[in-house]
């Protein structure tokens, strides 16, 4: 292949986000390229089973619902960590992002008219869906939700929507290069210009310029081994590359999700939805806790009250002993055949295929597993990255930041796509109006950096750890000290674990020196990305001094959002080889801090106005190295939009089973 | 669950190995040996035997829970889903080569990938719609049981299992197989897809499409996915001769 490769735009990362990116680059004539490191239909984006939060409002457990209630879902289910403007755009935006969806094919479950059955709180109730919204798409019940919102396409939302979206970029005859991992980014000291790859077939590098460079690779769930519901290649590469500019900063790396419900051992993911459809989670004296730790969601909290509530049932001893760890019990069985052979008949095949049960008749073994990546790389509303023009990043790899410390089921698919039409726009917009920077000295100095590392390690010789031991105790360090329960002492333990594997990777070596793309080298050229961003994750958690969302401190157990309502941000520095931790406001306040609604309902309250708050966020973001937006700061907050929807609260069932 | 109960075994795996970059060395049968452990699957034992006896070897896995169709292999010479495989349903002895009727990359590993990209272009994969989006209107309603009848055919992970048991695909390379066709079956049975019964008699009426098929159904048989191959077939070739009758 020619050396430098010229595309408009270049996009790392062949899942949802970065295809839907690309659909919305090459519709404005843009050359657009695409490098995954699959078979794009093989990117996790696959494996989401529940489904895409968007206020369509079509059935009677619906009703009321609007993008208004979403964002106060959203907001609250973040633990107010989310920047507000971005979770404007985004609940506005996904009720037309789902209908493109179904436009491009997505075969999505649809609204049965007339008597339909469904379990609600413990109860089986029926309800009568209206003829006028007959064939219109069909919502299910997920956890932290006012309304029944999340669209679904039984329980292969992910595929349904991969097939579509990857459809598209077939029709339009978007490159896309398979298994080719960006390796690095071409910049200079505040302008990003292409990206250096490594062929997954041959080994061999080459470098592609372009006029915007997006990376969409997902999260890093891998940074803790086996204990993540992750493929196996989401090993956070293209939050490592941007990190190792020097530049740009990851933000909320401590912000890291367990679900509740991974099966257990083999940490496959069991959907949300088994949950929202009426499923319950029960202890080994066959007890349904939930209902008594939280009355009013009960199983439907949001996932990181749900996994603490149990873990510490499982520390009380009430899980179910085995070889393997403890684990609770999720019951489907009351659901019946009929409903777990079409709507969620995914789960069905995972249980039998993996666990050799059938949650017709039998329960399914389940823990809470790290699951989903709430930090990522820094970006503003635009998506383009702090401090280097011409990057963007979009979806779980992204930091953008609509999920705060808490991410909503059905909120990550939804991101993908309305971010890949929001970011994508603006890369479209920004990539119409330069001229490409044909700089090839500087591709071929990151050509040749990047060809150097992967012969650096084929030279080593000696006996030194291998790759695998130095990942093995990565993951042990993150699963045991910086799991669901953090507090100061295992947290600073890790930190300086984590440096001494940092240190260690200079002294690992290969015990392969195959030619090609040699797996054991393939890991080995991750290995250091991958223990940075650890270690910024632990040094975020040690720092944080509070509990929000996800991040639980027994030590520090209360929301403080005197001290702590703001974002972390971290800069490697490669000279002294360690990370720079910032922190910068969460964003404009709109709906103010407050109770979530469920879990703990205490918390350090802001001393301050949320007026005054606000009065230096775009000062401080500014500061922290925020590009300029297309559109002005804020201008796209609904101020106060909020208000009504706020009085009227969730959807509640009368005696009668009809909704209030 | 019948996994680790048994005493436990000494495994033997013998696996396939090129290495296209290595071309001075001959494909070869490569044999480990790995202690079972309980609930071991190919994912797991592949990668054991990778870091800890042969780091060069090669395999493809993604998601590990048989939806993104990475890993299909032969398995004692059946195509399937090495992820979903546990070793506990197999016996000591194991051997396993790549899918064929696809480029092999190395070892295990093959391009089913640009096999998929490739089809998806010939047939016009994809919602063939002359209207634009329209982002002011609400969705066009469907009933609930024709979008299942097109999730059942849009369940298809793309594994290439079915294209590496079929008897044609081996000979005949422009053969759809059976992913194709049931791929063409999925956009025949979507109503928002434009195209008429004629359009798709052309795609698949002659014998790279449903009447190149010998009627073995090894397809059928091996699907990880269960899909009704059979009956896929048995559709198309009925469809397309209703076609053929009323012109």
């Amino acid at each position: 292949m020619q050396d430098p490769r010229i595309s408009d735009v270049l996009i790392i990362g062949g899942g949802l986000a970065g295809e839907r990116c690309a659909i919305e680059a090459a519709a404005c004539g843009l050359s657009v390229t695409i490098l995954s490191l699959v078979p794009p239909r093989r990117s996790h984006s696959c494996a989401a089973q529940g489904g895409m939060q968007a206020a369509l409002a079509n059935c009677v457990m619906a009703e009321g619902d609007s993008p208004d209630v979403h964002f106060l879902d959203t907001v609250r289910g973040s633990d107010w960590g989310a920047d507000q403007e971005v979770v404007r755009m985004f609940v506005d935006e996904a009720p037309v992002a789902v209908r493109e969806l179904a436009h491009y094919g997505v075969p999505w479950t649809r609204v049965r008219p007339g008597p339909n059955t469904y379990i609600i709180k413990g109860k089986k109730v029926v309800l009568h869906e209206p003829e006028d919204k007959a064939g219109l798409l069909m919502h299910r019940d997920f956890g932290g939700t006012a309304k029944w919102r999340t669209c679904y396409a039984a329980a292969g939302t992910g595929h349904a929507v991969l097939y579509a979206v990857d459809s598209e970029v077939i029709r339009l005859g978007i490159d896309v290069f398979d298994r080719m991992e960006a390796v690095s980014l071409i910049h200079d000291d505040d302008r990003c210009l292409g990206a250096v790859a490594r062929c997954l077939r041959t080994g061999n590098h080459q470098s592609w310029l372009a006029k915007a460079t997006i990376i969409a690779t997902g999260g890093f769930g891998r940074i803790y081994g086996q204990y993540t519901t992750n493929a196996t290649i989401n090993e956070g590469m293209g939050a490592a590359i941007a990190l190792a500019t020097g530049i740009v900063p990851l933000a909320n790396m401590e912000a890291i999700q367990f679900h509740p419900t991974a099966l257990s051992p083999s940490g496959i993911l069991v959907t949300e939805g088994c949950r929202g459809d009426g499923g319950y989670l029960l202890d080994k004296d066959m007890r349904r806790f939930m209902v008594e730790l939280e009355p009013e969601k009960q199983e439907l909290a949001s996932r990181d009250v749900v996994s603490r509530h149990m873990a510490t049932v499982m520390r009380e001893g009430k899980g179910i002993e085995t070889p393997f760890g403890p684990h609770l019990w999720l019951d489907l069985r009351h659901l019946g055949a009929e409903h777990l052979t079409t709507k969620l008949r995914e789960v069905v095949e995972i249980c039998r295929d993996f666990a050799a049960i059938d949650p017709v008749c039998d329960l399914i073994p389940v823990r809470p597993t790290q699951h989903y990546s709430m930090g990522g790389i820094r970006v503003n509303k635009d998506g383009e990255a702090y401090g280097m023009r011409g990057l963007f990043a979009a979806g779980e790899a992204a930091c953008w930041d609509m999920h705060g410390f808490n991410r909503l089921g059905g909120n990550s698919l939804a991101e993908t796509i309305v971010a890949g039409r929001i970011v994508g726009r603006r890369v479209a917009e920004f990539a119409s109006g330069q001229t490409l920077k044909l700089d090839t000295g500087l591709a071929r100095h990151f050509l040749e950096k990047a060809r150097s590392q992967a012969q650096d390690w084929l030279d080593r010789t000696g006996d030194g750890p291998s790759v695998y031991a130095l990942r093995d105790r990565m993951a042990r360090i993150m699963i045991g000290k910086v799991g669901i329960f953090r507090n100061g002492t295992e947290l600073a333990e890790a930190v300086s674990e984590l440096r001494e594997c940092l240190a260690a990777v200079d002294s690992a070596r290969l015990r392969s020196h195959a030619p090609g793309m040699n797996p054991e080298l393939t890991f080995a050229l991750r290995l250091e990305g991958m223990l940075r961003l650890a270690l910024i994750a632990a040094q975020g958690a040690l720092a944080r001094t509070e509990s929000r969302g996800a991040h639980m401190r027994t030590d520090y157990p209360r929301r403080d959002d005197a001290n702590w309502l703001k974002r972390t941000l971290a800069w490697w520095r490669p000279d002294v080889g360690d990370a720079d931790i910032g922190y910068e406001p969460v964003g404009l306040l709109d709906l103010p801090p407050g109770h979530r609604g469920y879990g703990v309902a205490d918390w350090i309250k802001l001393p301050i106005s949320t007026d005054q708050y606000n009065h230096d966020v775009a000062a401080a973001q500014a500061r922290a190295g925020r590009l300029q937006t297309a559109q002005p700061f804020g201008a796209q907050i609904n101020w106060g939009a909020w208000k009504p929807a706020a009085q009227t609260g969730p959807a509640k069932l009368s005696a009668q089973g009809k909704p209030e | 669950m019948n996994t680790g109960k048994r005493e436990s075994r000494t495994l033997k795996f013998e696996i396939f190995r090129y290495n296209p970059a290595a071309p001075e060395r001959q494909p070869k049968m490569q044999v480990f040996e790995l202690d079972e452990a309980p609930y071991m699957s190919l994912f797991l034992a592949l990668n054991i035997i990778r870091e800890e006896q042969d780091p060069s070897l090669q395999f493809d896995f993604a998601c590990r829970s048989a939806v993104c169709g990475s890993c299909g292999m032969l398995v004692n010479g059946r195509p399937t889903l090495a992820c979903k495989t546990l070793t506990a349903q197999l016996p000591e002895r194991i051997v396993l080569q790549p899918l064929p009727n696809f480029q092999l990359i190395g070892d295990l590993s093959v391009d089913t990938g640009q096999w998929f990209r490739g089809m998806s272009e010939k047939v016009a994969a994809w919602i063939e719609n002359r209207e634009p989006f329209d982002p002011e209107a609400g969705e066009a309603p469907m009933s609930d049981d024709q979008a299942t009848e097109i999730y059942e055919r849009d369940r298809c992970i793309e594994c290439g299992c079915c294209i590496a048991a079929c008897g044609v695909a081996g000979v005949h390379a422009d053969f759809l197989g059976a992913a194709g066709l049931n791929r063409v079956a999925r956009f025949m049975a979507d109503p928002r897809d434009d195209r008429d019964q004629s359009h798709w008699f052309e795609v698949v009426a002659s014998d790279k499409g449903v009447f190149g098929c010998l009627g073995l159904m090894a397809c059928d048989d091996i699907c990880p996915k269960q899909l009704p191959l059979r009956e896929v077939y048995a559709y198309l070739r009925r469809r397309m001769l209703s076609t053929a009758l009323s012109d």
